[in-house]
C-alpha cells in the first residue's frame, strides 16, 4: 500500500507527460488525476487505521561511501501520515479543479498542448513532496526538498512566454537554494558529528544530548555542536517556508497558475519547513538558542507579512502574504516546543488556505483573468458558490468561534478550523513564558487583528460594493463549472470541521499518545502544552477580540466609509509606501546580491582573468603567441596542418631521444 | 582473452590507420565512409570494452588485465586497470561514439578529422590504463597534439590563438612533470607505476635558499606533477586557456575536451600524487583545497556574466572540477569517492551541455545567448533535455551531478569547515548562472525573426543524447553502481596513503632530536 501510495503520482506524471501523444490529452489527464485520487484514498485509509508505531520499508540503496550510508525508504509514523493526507487530499482536489481552471487558458494559442504538461508537473510535485515526508534519512529528505523546488520552478514558470514568470521561477529556485545551502551544511555537520544521516541514529535523544554537550570548531570559532547544526538546518526551513529574509520569492511565485498556488505555495511545499522542525524535534529539544531564534523569526514574519498584506491589491498576493504570515505562526509553535500544535495549524491551514486560493482562482476565472481587486466589487450575486466558499475560508482563517472561556463541548471549543489551531498557538506562546515567547505572543495577537482586517478587506472589495473596472467583464462574470466547485465544497467541510474533530488529538491531553515516537518532548524542560491549557482567560480571549477588531476596522474602511483607505494612504504616505513596497526587501537584495555579484563577476572576468592572469602568464611565458598569430593570421589552415604534423614528428623524436639516453644510463 | 585491454586501446588507432591508407577522395561519399568507419570503430571499441567491466573484480584492489611487453630502448609497455582507472576507460569508450556522432555535420577534411579523434581515443585510453610512468608521460603529452589540431584546424575564427594557448599552457606544465619523472626514475630505479606507488621517497624537510620545505623531495616532486595536472584540470589560476579553447573548438572537440581530457588531471592526482607523495600531498592539501574553493566561487561568478553559451559552460566546468580537486585533497573516503563520481558525472553532463549548444549552433551559427529566446515554443524536446542537464549541472538530487558534489562537500566539512562553507556557496551560484542561461535561451516568447523556423532535434541528435540522459538519471538514483566499484580501491589507496603519512609523522619527532 505504501508503495502504491508513493509511486502512483510518479507513474501518473510520467504517463501523462510522455504518453499524452499516444493515449491522448484527456486520457493522460485522467491517469494523472486518477493516480492522485488513489493516493488520497489510501492516505486516508492509512491515517485512520494507523496504530501509532513507526515502521520503515526499504526500497533500495542510495549513496553509500565509507561510513555514510543511506537508502531510498518509506518511513511511516504519525507525522508522515498527517502529511500524507494533507498532501494527497489537496493535490487530488487541485488536480480535479485544474480540469476546469486550465481549460481554454487564454495564455496559450490555438492548438498548443499545455494541459498534460501541467498535470504531469503537478503529479511530479506530489511525488517529490511524498519523498520528502516519507524519508527515513536526511539525504532522501533533501532529494524531496529540492525535487519540490524544481516542480515549483517549473510551475511558476509555466507561462513561459511571460518574462515575469521566468524571472519569478528563477528567483524562487535561487532563494530556496540559499536556504538549501544551510540545509546542506547542516547535513554535513550532522554526519561529521554523529557519523550517520539516518533518522534512527541522529534523532535518537541520546545522540541529541551528546551533541548538546559537545563543541566543535566551526569556521573560526569553537561552538556548541547542536546549536550550529540546528541553526544550519533551520536556514533550510526558512527558505522553503518563506520566512523573513528568505521570503521574497513567495509573492512572486504567484506568477504560476492559481491551482499551483493553492497546492504548492499554500498547503504543502511551503509547510515543509515546519514539518522539518517537527521531524527534528529531538534535536530542537536539546538546543536552546535555535528554538528561540525560530520563535523570533516566526513571530516577526507573522507580523511583517500581515502588514504587507494589508495594502496589496492583487488578490493572489494578499493570500500569499497571508500564507507567509500563517507559516510564521506555525514556527512560533514549533519553536516553543508545541510541535503538535504546529502540525495542527499546518493541517487546518492546508484546508482553508487551499480553499481561499482555489476560491480566488474561481473569482479570477469568472473575471477573465483579472486579478486586481480594485476592478472587482459586488460579485456575490454573480458567483454565489464561490462567495460562500470564500466566506467559509475567511471565517476559518480569521479564527471565528465561540471563546473557550464561554462555552466548550467537552474539552473542545466550538469554531472554524483556524480558530482552534491559531488560538492553540497563541496560548502556547503565552504559556511558554520565555522572553522571546512573550514577544511572539504580542506579535501574533497583533497579526491576528491584521489577518482579520486584510481577509475581510479581500471579501468586501471582491464581493461587496459596486462593480468597478471593466463593465463588460463584470457583465460576463459567471460561476465556475462543477469540477471547480466540488473541490471547494470538500475543502469547505475541512475548513469548518477539521479543527473541532482533531483538536483533542493534536492539542489535547493525550497528544503524546497520538504522536507516539514521531515527536519527542523532553519532559524535564518542556511543559508548554500543559502550561498552554492553564493560561488566564484574557489570554484565551485575546485572539478573539483581535479578530473582532480587525473585522470592525474592515467594515468601517470598506463598507461604511469606503473613501477612508485613500485618505489614510495619503495621510500616512510613508508608511503606506513602505508596506506597499514590502518593506523594500527586493530593492535591498537587488543591490546587495544581484547587482554586486554581477559586478564582481564582470570584474573577475575582465580584470582577473583578462588583465592579471592572461596578461601575466601571456606576458611572461607566451609573449610568442601574439607574434605567432600575427605572423600566421593570413595563412590558410592547410599550412597549419603541415606545420603541426612536423610538430608531431618533432615531439616523437624528442621523447624517443629522452628514452634512449635515459635507457642507456 | 589475455590482451583484451590492448585490443581496446589500439582498435581506434587501427581504424585510423585504415582510414589514412585506404580512403581517398574528398567527395560526399568518401566523407560519409570516413564517418561511418569511425563510428563503427568507436562502437566496436565500446562493445569490446564491456567485458573489462563485467570481468572486473571490485574486491581485488590490485591491478587487473595487466599486460607487459618490451617497447623501444629498454622501456616497457605495461597496462592494467584498477577500480579507479576502469571507469575512466569505460567513460572514454562510452562517449567516443557520441563524439563521432557530433562530427556528422562537418564537411571539411573529414578523413583527417576522424583520424584525429580515433588517435585521440587511443591516447586517452592509454593514459588511463598505463602502468609505466614513461609510457604515461608519452601518451599524456601526445594526446595533446590531436586536440591541438582539432581546435587549430576545425575551430572557429580565433582558433589559432586558442590552439596555441591550449598547447603551450599544458606543455609548460608538463615540463616540470617530466623533470620530476626523470628524478623518480633515477631515484627509484624503475618506471613501473605499481612499484613506484610502494616506493617511499624521502620526505625530510629541506632548506633551499633559506626557505624550509616541509616534506622535502616529496613536496618538490608533488609540485612537479601538480603543475601539469593543475593546468589540465584546470585549476584556478591556470584555467584561462579552457574557455578560449572551448569557444574556438568544434562541438565534438569541446565534448572530448570537457568530458574526457579534463579528467586526466584528476586521474593523475589519484594515480601519482596521492600514493607516491603522501607527505607532499599532506603538506599541500590545504593549499590545493583553497585553490579549489577559489575556483568554485570565482569561476561561478564569472560564468554569471558570460554572453557566450560555450564560455559560460566552460567556466562552469572549471567550477565543477574545483569540487574534484577539493574532494581528492580531503584525503578521506567520501572525498575520493565523490571526486571520482563527480568526474564521471561531469563527463556525461558536460558532454550533453556542449552537444546541446552544438544543436542550436548548427542551426543558427551563433553562440550568443542574446540571439536566442523562446526556443521551447518550437523545440519542446530540446527544451526538456536541456532542462534535465541544466538541473544536473546545478547538482539536483536524483541526477548524477548531486552525488559527487554531496560527497566531496561532506568530506570537505570533515577536513575544514571554511573550505566546505565556501564551496557550498557554489550550490547557490551554479543555480544562478545555469538558470539564467536557460531562461534567456529557452524561456520567453519566440519573437526573433531568425528563430521562427528553427526545428527541433532530429533523430541523430536524440540518439546522441539518449545514452547521456540514461546515465545521468541512473547514476543519480542508484549511485551504488559506481560507488561499489571504486569503494575498495579507494579505501586501499587511502590506507596506504595514511600509513605512509603515519610512518613519517611518527618518525618526525625522532628526527628532530
Amino acid at each position: 500500500m505504501e508503495m502504491i501510495l508513493l509511486f502512483a503520482p510518479l507513474i501518473g506524471s510520467l504517463i501523462c507527460g510522455f504518453g499524452h501523444r499516444i493515449i491522448g490529452e484527456k486520457a493522460a489527464m485522467i491517469v494523472s488525476t486518477g493516480g492522485l485520487f488513489l493516493a488520497a484514498i489510501l492516505s486516508w485509509v492509512m491515517f485512520l487505521t494507523f496504530h501509532g508505531d513507526a515502521y520503515t520499508i526499504t526500497i533500495f540503496r542510495f549513496i553509500e561511501s565509507g561510513t555514510l550510508s543511506s537508502n531510498w525508504a518509506i518511513r511511516i509514523d504519525r507525522l508522515t501520515v498527517i502529511m500524507l493526507i494533507v498532501i494527497n487530499t489537496v493535490s487530488a482536489l487541485v488536480h480535479l479543479y485544474s480540469w476546469g481552471y486550465m481549460d481554454k487558458d487564454p495564455q496559450w494559442k490555438e492548438g498548443e498542448s499545455y494541459k498534460p504538461r501541467f498535470f504531469a508537473y503537478l503529479s511530479f510535485f506530489t511525488f517529490a513532496m511524498l519523498m520528502l515526508v516519507t524519508s527515513d534519512n536526511l539525504l532522501q529528505m533533501f532529494f524531496g526538498w529540492e525535487g519540490v523546488g524544481v516542480a515549483s520552478y517549473l510551475l511558476i514558470g509555466f507561462y513561459y512566454r511571460k518574462p515575469s514568470a521566468g524571472a519569478a521561477a528563477m528567483k524562487a529556485f535561487i532563494v530556496n537554494r540559499v536556504g538549501d545551502f544551510g540545509f546542506a551544511l547542516g547535513i554535513f555537520g550532522l554526519f561529521y558529528l554523529s557519523d550517520s544521516i539516518n533518522f534512527d541514529v541522529v534523532l535518537d535523544p541520546h545522540n541529541a544530548e551528546a551533541l548538546a554537550a559537545r563543541t566543535f570548531h566551526f569556521l573560526s570559532w569553537e561552538m556548541n555542536a547542536l546549536e550550529v547544526i540546528t541553526m544550519l538546518l533551520f536556514i533550510g526551513a526558512m527558505g522553503k517556508s518563506a520566512q523573513l529574509m528568505l521570503h521574497t520569492w513567495l509573492p512572486d511565485a504567484m506568477e504560476g497558475p492559481t491551482p499551483v498556488s493553492a497546492l504548492i505555495h499554500a498547503a504543502t511545499m511551503v509547510t515543509a519547513g515546519v514539518f522539518m522542525v517537527c521531524r527534528l524535534s529531538p534535536l530542537m529539544e536539546y538546543a536552546t538558542f535555535t528554538p528561540n531564534f525560530i520563535v523570533l523569526i516566526g513571530a516577526t514574519t507573522a507580523f511583517f507579512a500581515a502588514t504587507v498584506g494589508l495594502v496589496q491589491n492583487d488578490i493572489k498576493r494578499v493570500i500569499a502574504y497571508s500564507t507567509c504570515s500563517q507559516l510564521g505562526y506555525m514556527f512560533v509553535a514549533a519553536g516553543v516546543g508545541a510541535y503538535g500544535v504546529a502540525m495542527f495549524h499546518l493541517f487546518t491551514h492546508a484546508f482553508f488556505k487551499a480553499m481561499l486560493f482555489l476560491g480566488a482562482g474561481s473569482v479570477i476565472h469568472a473575471m477573465h483573468h483579472e486579478q486586481d481587486m480594485r476592478n472587482y466589487g459586488g460579485l456575490r450575486k454573480k458567483i454565489p458558490f464561490t462567495f460562500a466558499a470564500m466566506m467559509i475560508g475567511t471565517l476559518a482563517i480569521t479564527g471565528v468561534g465561540i471563546p473557550a472561556t464561554l462555552f466548550t463541548l467537552g474539552d473542545t471549543p466550538i469554531g472554524f478550523a483556524g480558530f482552534l489551531s491559531k488560538d492553540a498557538i497563541i496560548e502556547s506562546a503565552y504559556g511558554a513564558g520565555t522572553g522571546v515567547a512573550q514577544y511572539a505572543f504580542v506579535m501574533l495577537v497583533i497579526a491576528a487583528a491584521m489577518t482579520s482586517f486584510y481577509s475581510w478587506r479581500l471579501i468586501f472589495m471582491t464581493f461587496y460594493g459596486k462593480p468597478r473596472g471593466d463593465a463588460h467583464t463584470h457583465d460576463h462574470a459567471h460561476e465556475s463549472p462543477l469540477n471547480m466547485l466540488i473541490p471547494l465544497g470538500v475543502l469547505a467541510v475541512g475548513s469548518i470541521f477539521a479543527g473541532m474533530v482533531w483538536h483533542g488529538d493534536f492539542f489535547g491531553h493525550h497528544w503524546e499518545e497520538f504522536f507516539g515516537s514521531s515527536i519527542y518532548a523532553n519532559h524535564d524542560t518542556n511543559h508548554v502544552i500543559h502550561d498552554a491549557h492553564a493560561v488566564a482567560g484574557w489570554v484565551k480571549n485575546a485572539p478573539f477580540f483581535a479578530m473582532l477588531f480587525g473585522f470592525i476596522m474592515a467594515m468601517w474602511f470598506y463598507i461604511w466609509s469606503p473613501e477612508n483607505p485613500a485618505k489614510l494612504a495619503k495621510q500616512q504616505h510613508g508608511l503606506y509606501q513602505f508596506f506597499l513596497n514590502k518593506w523594500y526587501f527586493d530593492e535591498l537584495y537587488d543591490i546587495l546580491f544581484v547587482r554586486s555579484s554581477k559586478w564582481l563577476g564582470n570584474f573577475l572576468w575582465k580584470k582577473g582573468d583578462g588583465a592579471v592572469i592572461d596578461g601575466g602568464i601571456n606576458g611572461l611565458t607566451m609573449g610568442i603567441i601574439p607574434f605567432i598569430t600575427r605572423k600566421y593570421q593570413a595563412i590558410q589552415s592547410g599550412f597549419l596542418f603541415h606545420y603541426a604534423f612536423v610538430m608531431v614528428i618533432g615531439v616523437v623524436v624528442i621523447v624517443t631521444w629522452f628514452a634512449l639516453t635515459g635507457g642507456s644510463h | 582473452m589475455d590482451n583484451l585491454l590492448s585490443i581496446v586501446i589500439f582498435l581506434p588507432s587501427l581504424a585510423a590507420l585504415i582510414l589514412a591508407i585506404v580512403l581517398r577522395g574528398e567527395d560526399a561519399a568518401s566523407q560519409k565512409n570516413a564517418k561511418v568507419l569511425a563510428l563503427v570503430a568507436t562502437i566496436a571499441t565500446f562493445v569490446i570494452s564491456i567485458p573489462l567491466l563485467t570481468q572486473f573484480d571490485p574486491s581485488n584492489t590490485g591491478f587487473q588485465f595487466v599486460e607487459e611487453a618490451d617497447w623501444l630502448a629498454g622501456l616497457k609497455y605495461k597496462v592494467g586497470l584498477d577500480g579507479i582507472s576502469i571507469l575512466f576507460v569505460m567513460l572514454t569508450t562510452f562517449l567516443m561514439p557520441i563524439v563521432i556522432g557530433a562530427c556528422w555535420t562537418v564537411t571539411t577534411r573529414v578523413k583527417e578529422y576522424m583520424i584525429m579523434f580515433l588517435i585521440l581515443e587511443t591516447m586517452m585510453l592509454a593514459v588511463f590504463s598505463s602502468l609505466d610512468i614513461i609510457l604515461f608521460y608519452v601518451v599524456f603529452e601526445a594526446g595533446l597534439i590531436p586536440m591541438f589540431l582539432i581546435v587549430g584546424i576545425w575551430g572557429g575564427k580565433n582558433r589559432i590563438y586558442a590552439a596555441f594557448k591550449l598547447f603551450l599552457y599544458t606543455l609548460l606544465g608538463s615540463v616540470l612533470m617530466l623533470i620530476a619523472i626523470i628524478y623518480m626514475w633515477f631515484e627509484a630505479g624503475t618506471t613501473d607505476i605499481p612499484t613506484l606507488m610502494q616506493h617511499q621517497f624521502a620526505s625530510e624537510n629541506m632548506v633551499i635558499l633559506g626557505f624550509t620545505i616541509v616534506g622535502g623531495i616529496q613536496t618538490l616532486l608533488f609540485l612537479g606533477f601538480f603543475a601539469s595536472f593543475a593546468v589540465k584540470m584546470p585549476m584556478w589560476p591556470v584555467h584561462t586557456w579552457l574557455p578560449d579553447a572551448h569557444v574556438q573548438a568544434p562541438t565534438a572537440g569541446s565534448v572530448v575536451l570537457a568530458a574526457i581530457l579534463l579528467k586526466m588531471g584528476g586521474y593523475g592526482f589519484l594515480r601519482f600524487c596521492l600514493p607516491m607523495f603522501p607527505v607532499g600531498s599532506e603538506s599541500l592539501a590545504t593549499f590545493v583545497m583553497t585553490l579549489s574553493v577559489i575556483a568554485i566561487i570565482y569561476t561561478s561568478l564569472v560564468a554569471l556574466v558570460q554572453e557566450d553559451m560555450k564560455k559560460l559552460i566552460a567556466y562552469s566546468s572549471v567550477a565543477h572540477m574545483g569540487f574534484v580537486t577539493m574532494g581528492i585533497f580531503t584525503m578521506n573516503q567520501q572525498g575520493l569517492d565523490g571526486a571520482i563520481f563527480q568526474m564521471l558525472s561531469h563527463g556525461f553532463i558536460s558532454a550533453a551541455l556542449f552537444l546541446g549548444v552544438g544543436v542550436i549552433y548548427d542551426r543558427m551559427h551563433t553562440r550568443d545567448i542574446d540571439a536566442y529566446g523562446g526556443l521551447v515554443i518550437r523545440m519542446p524536446v530540446y527544451a526538456l533535455i536541456f532542462m534535465l542537464f541544466t538541473m544536473a549541472n546545478v547538482g539536483l538530487p536524483g541526477t548524477s551531478g548531486f552525488v559527487g558534489e554531496f560527497l566531496t562537500l561532506t568530506a570537505a566539512f570533515k577536513a575544514n569547515t571554511w573550505i566546505a562553507f565556501g564551496a557550498t556557496t557554489g550550490v547557490i551560484l551554479s543555480a544562478g548562472y545555469a538558470l539564467w542561461l536557460y531562461r534567456r535561451v529557452v524561456f520567453g516568447d519566440l519573437i526573433k525573426e531568425s528563430l521562427k523556423s528553427i526545428t527541433d532535434m532530429d533523430m541523430r541528435e536524440k540518439l546522441m543524447m539518449t545514452p547521456l540522459v540514461i546515465m545521468t538519471l541512473l547514476l543519480g538514483i542508484y549511485p551504488a553502481l559506481i560507488l561499489d566499484l571504486i569503494g575498495p580501491s579507494v579505501s586501499a589507496l587511502l590506507e596506504q596513503v595514511h600509513a605512509a603519512q603515519g610512518v613519517v609523522m611518527d618518525a618526525a619527532p625522532a628526527a628532530a632530536h
